[in-house]
């Protein structure tokens, strides 16, 4: 076994990872390197051929795969080195790091600081409890999102999507575009869990139908999928008897939802957000490990990718301030708290001590959708300290509040700030 | 006729909920929107509605047998189907290069489909 001990190591190189080790490097981090598990660099942006990449980093439209690209080519530039095909086994609370790779071997490496970008993976059938026979054509949207634009598989020819999410809309415009016939996507809650504008343009384009309250009860057939029912639910998403109905299909797609991919993060004792599925992080996004930050799906699932390579840039500058021990740990951090219709804000925690003149930006998503104007507000104690006007809420949209320098005096005293939404 | 239709702006993100008032094919007043490419995108679309359209091409000799493309802006919506079998019917050799022309003018239309990732040989 080999040892070497680099400034600061990246787990993972989709968005998150790979503006964590150009910002680590333009930081001052000398020796930055990026492992990466799959045999490219850019994660999952590359089966995201899809437009809506960058508009708020590069004030341009880019599909996924050139959005990636340009990071991709920077971090080359900068000399960022990558072992890929390479997986982690193991971080330890002192960073150390198990890998392997059929290059490499077993090899054990040593980091300074290390920033976890693993990202997120797609809930499954076994994970919603779905009821009915076990055949072959039920499968995640982001499993036949890579089948169709990277390998060039097409998963069936007719299709029932179950869930609203973003890659389940986008799936439904892809596969309409191979010649599959979409029969109808299903969302279990009375509101649609992605984007609207993919309403709109994946689904709405094509005379896609959206039943909202409605699930998939059964899965029919022994060797391939021949049809799904589905019923329409209430308000506890309980099954409204006499509103069966079969729809004939070979495949079902599942856009049920994201999980932040821990299991790395646990091992190295990184503390869990039960309501996230992240870490628990500060405004650096470093975790309650230190030295161990986190940045991207891994921390919260976020709606646009944009929002991913901020996190992940102040996340590689953390990291980066950490390796070269220029940062002191936390004292009396600040916690957030989510208040009236706020299901969760992330930074957990605001180090006092560390802000920084662009401001702190609070992410929250609400609970419930609210279809007219708002104040999203941020409190402590009695004191309002700032709020952000929104001319709706919803639950599938994050909302971001930004607590600027003014507010700074009120957060250095502050116990806790509290965020919450008011009817304007 | 003067009408009003509802809209939801696809120009970013946010998905702004637009009322367009308009005569015809005319816009009278765009509200709801938040920035101006609300407003262009609302005379767009009653007038000349258009989409930006990814698909991927076969590729010889590649490291994947695909490579994405995309369109570089918006493309006429009623000629979606004839776009996507035109580029049915390419064929790129590896490697291709990021931003790799695939189509030019594609259907006579001003809009070019490129290549949105680099592919290296196998």
């Amino acid at each position: 076994m080999t040892q070497r001990t680099h400034d600061v190591v990246v787990i993972g190189s989709g968005p998150g990872g790979l503006a964590a080790a150009i910002a680590a490097r333009q930081a001052g981090a000398e020796d930055v390197l990026i492992i990466e598990r799959g045999l490219e660099m850019g994660g999952i942006l590359l089966q995201c051929i899809h437009h809506g990449f960058g508009t708020q980093t590069f004030q341009e439209d880019l599909p996924g795969p050139a959005y990636a690209q340009r990071f991709v080519d920077e971090a080359r530039e900068l000399g960022i080195q990558a072992m890929l095909d390479t997986m982690v086994l193991d971080i330890t609370r002192d960073r150390r790091i198990t890998v392997t790779s059929q290059e490499s071997g077993f090899l054990e490496l040593d980091a300074r600081a290390i920033v976890l970008a693993m990202g997120c993976r797609e809930r499954t059938r076994a994970q919603i409890r779905l009821p009915g026979s076990r055949p072959a054509g039920v499968y995640t949207a982001g499993t036949a999102q890579r089948f169709v634009n990277v390998e060039g598989y097409m998963p069936g020819r007719r299709f029932v999507i179950l869930g609203s999410g973003d890659i389940g809309m986008i799936m439904a415009r892809r596969l309409t575009f191979e010649g599959a016939q979409v029969e109808r996507v299903l969302e279990i809650m009375p509101y649609l869990s992605g984007l609207m504008r993919n309403y709109v343009q994946c689904l709405l384009d094509f005379d896609i139908p959206l039943q909202l309250r409605h699930t998939v009860s059964r899965i029919v057939g022994q060797r391939r999928v021949e049809a799904v029912e589905t019923v329409a639910v209430d308000e506890r998403w309980a099954p409204i008897p006499g509103t069966q109905e079969t729809i004939p299909c070979d495949t079902l797609l599942l856009s049920v939802g994201l999980i932040p991919e821990n299991e790395l993060s646990r091992k190295a004792g990184v503390a869990i957000d039960p309501v996230t599925g992240g870490p628990f992080v500060d405004d650096g996004f470093q975790t309650n490990v230190p030295g161990i930050f986190a940045a991207g799906n891994v921390v919260h699932v976020y709606d646009l990718v944009d929002w991913v390579t901020e996190a992940g840039t102040t996340a590689g500058r953390r990291a980066a301030a950490h390796a070269l021990a220029q940062r002191r740990p936390a004292r009396n951090p600040v916690q957030t708290r989510a208040g009236d219709n706020i299901r969760y804000v992330v930074p957990h925690t605001i180090d006092p001590e560390a802000l920084t003149e662009e401001g702190v930006r609070l992410q929250v998503r609400v609970r419930q959708p609210i279809e007219k104007p708002v104040w999203v507000e941020v409190w402590t104690g009695e004191e309002r300290i700032t709020r952000s006007a929104e001319r709706y809420v919803r639950p599938g949209e994050m909302v971001t509040v930004i607590l600027a320098q003014k507010a700074y005096d009120a957060v250095r005293k502050a116990q806790e700030l509290t965020v919450r939404v008011v009817e304007r | 006729m003067v009408e009003k239709t509802n809209l939801i702006c696809v120009s970013c993100p946010m998905g702004c909920t637009l009322e367009v008032t308009h005569d015809g094919k005319t816009v009278l007043e765009t509200t709801g929107n938040t920035c101006k490419r609300g407003l262009s995108y609302a005379k767009a679309e009653i007038s000349d509605p258009r989409r930006m359209i990814a698909t991927t091409v076969r590729v010889r000799g590649g490291e994947h047998p695909l490579v994405p493309v995309y369109t570089t802006a918006p493309f006429p919506k009623p000629r979606i189907r004839e776009l996507l079998d035109q580029l049915r019917a390419i064929e790129l050799d590896a490697p291709v290069q990021l931003d790799q022309p695939v189509l030019t003018n594609a259907l006579g239309t001003g809009v070019d489909v490129r290549a949105s990732r680099k592919l290296a040989a196998a």
